[in-house]
């Protein structure tokens, strides 16, 4: 059975770089499948790549992990700011950030238009 | 007062198998005459960072000089049964295995010693790749000058448009690093890059 985990934007936004990596790998290691609130920083998932690799063993495999952003790229300045100030009203954060172990996710297909998740074979495509 | 030189350093990122190392090979034949890194169909194969010292460039009278780095490729998965496939046993696998996830550690280190970076992307590829953003993402982060160099145009699901629908702030070059082809234009941007 998947087991599909969503972490709210307000549950990791007072983390630090640390604690939030932490308590990502820590899910992905029991082998859910997280749904992140937000996209991480370029530096957090450079982190969290880092760290992945320190805690590759026999049966952690490391992770599979994609960042979407919501905002159109010919989107206005100002318009970005306002989505930003309301963001930081609502304390909420654009995009979201799946990540998955690489035992389970086999690769997570990214394009301007879709995003599509596919499993390894024994479990079939999702 | 005497000012010591220092040598811009010029580093290659990218995935495993984008062609990092047969870049590096290239620059290296043409402007130094020797190879500086080993390049194979299995990945990871370079799982130190190399760096070649003093490689200048010339266009036009003028020159630029760059210490070229060859970093390791970055993955965000390692699984030693991946290696099995290439004729090594279990103990070489999982020890290439441990190589590679610390080859991916020192790319990562070696970020912020960069002046600037070619990232390197197998334009058969989709380019949406999370490693290829996250890698542009970090050196813009860091302010890091970055030259996106699409690679293997020799081959025939090569499509550079679509690096450059992915990338559009950034510039883009396709070369065959193998083939040599279009590596005047790669030289000719490394210039304005380094300048």
């Amino acid at each position: 059975m998947l087991t599909l985990q969503f972490i709210p934007y307000h549950e990791v936004s007072d983390l630090d770089i640390n604690g939030k990596i932490q308590k990502i790998l820590k899910s992905v290691k029991e082998d859910k499948i997280i749904l992140v609130e937000g996209r991480l920083a370029a530096q957090e998932e450079s982190e969290l790549i880092r760290r992945t690799m320190e805690v590759i063993d026999k049966k952690f495999k490391g992770i599979e992990i994609c960042s979407v952003d919501y905002q159109p790229r010919n989107m206005l300045f100002v318009d970005k700011m306002k989505k930003v100030v309301a963001n930081f009203l609502l304390n909420k954060a654009s995009g979201m950030t799946i990540i998955g172990p690489a035992t389970i996710v086999k690769e997570i297909k990214k394009d301007p238009n879709k995003i599509e998740l596919f499993t390894l074979e024994k479990r079939g495509k999702r | 007062m005497f000012r010591i030189k220092r040598h811009v350093k010029l580093g290659l990122y990218g995935a495993p198998n984008s062609g990092k190392s047969t870049l590096a090979n290239r620059i290296c034949k043409d402007w130094i005459g020797e190879e500086m890194s080993v390049v194979s169909p299995v990945p990871h194969e370079t799982r130190e960072i190399i760096i070649k010292e003093k490689i200048h460039i010339k266009r036009k009278g003028k020159e630029v000089s760059f210490n070229l780095v060859d970093t390791p490729g970055i993955a965000t998965k390692i699984d030693y049964e991946d290696f099995l496939k290439f004729k090594m046993n279990a103990k070489e696998a999982k020890e290439r295995a441990k190589e590679a996830t610390k080859g991916v550690i020192e790319s990562i280190k070696w970020l912020d010693n960069m002046d600037c970076v070619l990232v390197v992307l197998d334009s058969t590829l989709n380019p949406y790749n999370q490693v290829n953003i996250t890698i542009i993402g970090n050196l813009a982060a860091r302010d890091i000058p970055v030259l996106i160099v699409g690679n293997k145009t020799d081959l025939k699901r090569s499509d550079v448009k679509r690096i450059e629908a992915a990338f559009p702030q950034y510039p883009v070059v396709g070369i065959s690093a193998e083939k040599g082809k279009n590596v005047e234009q790669l030289y000719e941007e490394i210039f304005k890059l380094v300048r």
